[in-house]
């Protein structure tokens, strides 16, 4: 399954690189981008484990950005 | 400028007039000095010390933040307020102009790309209301009025317009439109009113398909971005701990050397430890890249397919439909027996350029009335090229000889069509020299009138498409063609190919690209390029495939890397062109941030340069990285065309 996000106030392109390494650490994610140009975020996951990773995503941005906003696109 | 950006302009605004009044203060009052200088310090970085502080709590060290509030509060330590200041201040400056440059360019992108249709008219219960697109179904009636972009793929029920595709394709052409034809979404009606049924669903509808796939392509990242990513993750700790050496030891080992020269020299090394140019520009640049060649009609799948492009050895082209036009058209009228005849009778020149024009259409005609009630492509294409009306009346004693042609009976005369065989069978002496292509004989009342010869016809642009394709470094031109041999050699000559493989399967078109692709060198690459209607597969094993005429052909758009709107092969250098252009910016960005701040690095080890030079080294080289990445969205040629 994938789910796209938009991540309002994304601002620095080195804080991107390091959310995306991050999500594609998390159990049960198969492939994440984290785009800094569109500010978007697409999780592609297993089914039964995406609202646990959303979760723990969110929880990485706010850590690494905590002024960037994860929205559902 | 939002919000943010103003308060942070503002702060920078105060805090610059603070410090000019610390400078200029009374020097006898050493404290008040200190005082001015700590609160401009304290109104500029308020929120980078907060940050590091928050981040240090959480275990995160090696950030921006961290290193500019260590390098700040150390200046301060040795006594440098104005320089610590100065540092902050600057940074911000720095921090300020990259939002709002990245800002601009996530805009003018946008912009770039905005095919968007805003509402779409539909015509319910005798009224047209405007809704938005999505709320649409397939089979609702539209109407679109001059000026308006089309909502929807649909197809014409009423009305005659010129469509303006230039949003899509990059054609600037307007292309006709009438009863029965389809029209695309993202197009825009120029001039006539035109009403539509809709046949595709916004989400399904080709805007929706190419936004998509436009937005998608920078997630597929280059070598050049994963490269960037890998080296900001050791650059920074490694010039960190760096600094801490600098700091500590050579005050320790070498005799007389004070502390704080080499604090400052360390700190110097602590501005320029950022890898933000880098990490800014390179996905800049490629996304730039891929808005620009959208515009031009050529879709990237992916930032990686750019690298691959640039990197091109190998080219191989499909023939039918990729470098010919895959319409069958009448190539030669050649009135050969009624020449040789008329000559004999009259003793006129055999090639009377007169004469053979009247043979000619008399041929045409003749033939295009036998073949008048077949619907076999090569009828049509006869009947095409005769162009007239037909009067069937005069037609009589239709017979159709199975696979070799037609007999009839034609204003009296008794008119045969056919190829060899027929001749041959009817024992008619007929031209058997060798012609390429389908080739159709007439015979009247036994004596032989000429032949017609029909072909498939070369792109009007191909030929220069080659020429250019090879002149820009690639190393060999293979064309892979299900065609018969003479047919294949002649369109490979005729184009200068270098190489050509015909009478293919599609199954022998993926074994031979393979052993093309062992021939690449080991950084070389290999493209197809193909009309992605019958050679998905093909598509799928090169290095990079790239589709011909994806505007309307899901299919195209689904098999290939790299989509070619229109049918132009001369669009292929074009993509190679850009893709060049777009690894230069890149490469230039990669050895100039890195350059430059290996320079400053080893100035400042030297303690040859400041502190300045090292802001320089870490906001200018940013600001210079992102103003050059700006270059990939502008494409020669690259303009936008209004109508009103």
């Amino acid at each position: 399954m994938k789910k796209k996000f938009n991540l309002e106030g994304l601002g620095c392109a080195n804080c991107a690189a390091k959310m995306e390494t991050a999500i594609n650490k998390l159990d049960g994610v198969k492939e994440a981008t984290v785009n800094f140009m569109t500010q978007k975020l697409v999780i592609d996951g297993d089914d039964e484990k995406m609202a646990e990773i959303i979760k723990e995503a969110q929880k990485i941005i706010r850590k690494i950005e905590p002024d960037t906003r994860m929205v559902k696109a | 400028m939002n919000k943010n950006m103003k308060k942070r302009l503002a702060r920078i605004i105060i805090s610059t007039v603070l410090l000019i009044i610390a400078v200029i203060i009374d020097v006898e009052n050493e404290w008040l000095k200190i005082t001015f200088y700590l609160l401009s310090y304290l109104i500029v970085g308020y929120d980078v010390l907060l940050r590091a502080g928050r981040n240090i709590i959480r275990g995160k060290v090696f950030d921006e933040n961290f290193l500019m509030s260590l390098a700040t509060i150390g200046a301060m330590f040795i006594r440098e307020y104005a320089e610590g200041l100065a540092v902050m201040l600057l940074y911000q400056i720095g921090e300020l102009f990259q939002s709002y440059s990245v800002n601009k360019s996530r805009k003018s992108i946008a912009d770039l790309m905005d095919i968007r249709p805003d509402y779409a008219n539909v015509k319910r219960n005798q009224q047209v209301i405007q809704v938005n697109p999505d709320e649409v179904k397939v089979g609702d009636i539209i109407v679109i009025k001059p000026g308006e972009r089309i909502p929807l793929d649909g197809v014409v029920v009423e009305g005659i317009s010129y469509i303006d595709t230039s949003a899509l394709t990059g054609e600037s052409v307007p292309r006709e439109v009438g009863q029965g034809q389809e029209i695309l979404s993202g197009c825009i009606n120029v001039n006539g009113l035109i009403t539509a049924e809709v046949t595709r669903e916004y989400e399904e509808s080709t805007v929706s398909k190419i936004l998509d796939l436009t937005e998608n392509a920078s997630n597929k990242k280059s070598q050049s971005e994963q490269f960037i990513t890998r080296f900001a993750r050791y650059y920074t700790p490694i010039v960190v701990i760096l600094a801490l050496l600098l700091a500590i030891i050579p005050p320790l080992l070498i005799e007389g050397a004070s502390f704080g020269d080499w604090t400052y020299r360390a700190l110097s090394f602590l501005v320029v430890s950022c890898p933000c140019a880098l990490v800014i520009s390179i996905p800049l640049t490629f996304f730039s890249g891929i808005g620009g060649a959208s515009k031009k009609g050529i879709l990237v799948k992916g930032s990686n397919y750019f690298e691959v492009l640039a990197r091109t050895e190998i080219m191989a082209f499909d023939k039918t439909g990729t470098l010919t036009k895959g319409v069958f058209e009448v190539q030669e009228v050649n009135p050969i027996g009624m020449l040789k005849k008329s000559s004999i009778a009259s003793g006129l020149e055999e090639n009377n350029i007169d004469k053979k024009r009247e043979f000619s259409e008399e041929l045409l005609e003749l033939t295009a009335y036998v073949e008048s009630f077949s619907n076999h492509p090569i009828s049509q294409s006869i009947r095409k090229a005769y162009g007239r009306d037909i009067n069937q009346n005069q037609v009589s004693e239709v017979e159709e000889i199975a696979g070799q042609g037609i007999e009839a009976v034609v204003s009296g005369k008794k008119v045969l069509v056919g190829n060899g065989k027929l001749m041959r069978l009817k024992k008619i002496a007929y031209y058997e020299g060798e012609l390429l292509g389908t080739v159709v004989h007439v015979a009247v009342d036994g004596d032989y009138y000429g032949y017609i010869l029909i072909a498939d016809e070369l792109k009007l642009d191909a030929v220069g498409a080659i020429k250019e394709i090879k002149a820009s470094n690639i190393k060999e031109t293979v064309m892979l063609t299900g065609d018969n041999k003479t047919v294949g050699k002649m369109v490979a000559d005729r184009l200068g190919l270098d190489k050509v493989y015909t009478e293919l399967l599609p199954a022998d078109k993926v074994a031979k690209l393979e052993e093309l692709i062992s021939q690449t060198s080991q950084k070389g690459k290999l493209a197809y390029v193909g009309d992605g209607i019958n050679d998905a597969p093909v598509l799928a094993r090169a290095d990079v495939g790239i589709a011909m005429g994806g505007l309307g052909s899901d299919a195209a758009i689904e098999a290939a890397d790299v989509v070619i709107m229109t049918d132009e092969p001369s669009k292929i250098p074009e993509a190679i062109r850009i893709s060049k252009k777009i690894i230069g910016i890149a490469n230039q960005n990669i050895a100039f941030a890195i350059g430059v701040k290996t320079i400053i690095l080893i100035l400042s080890a030297l303690g040859i340069t400041n502190l300045w030079m090292a802001i320089f080294g870490d906001v200018g080289v940013t600001i210079i990285a992102v103003i050059n990445s700006f270059r990939a969205l502008k494409i020669k040629g690259n303009i936008k065309k209004s109508y009103v």
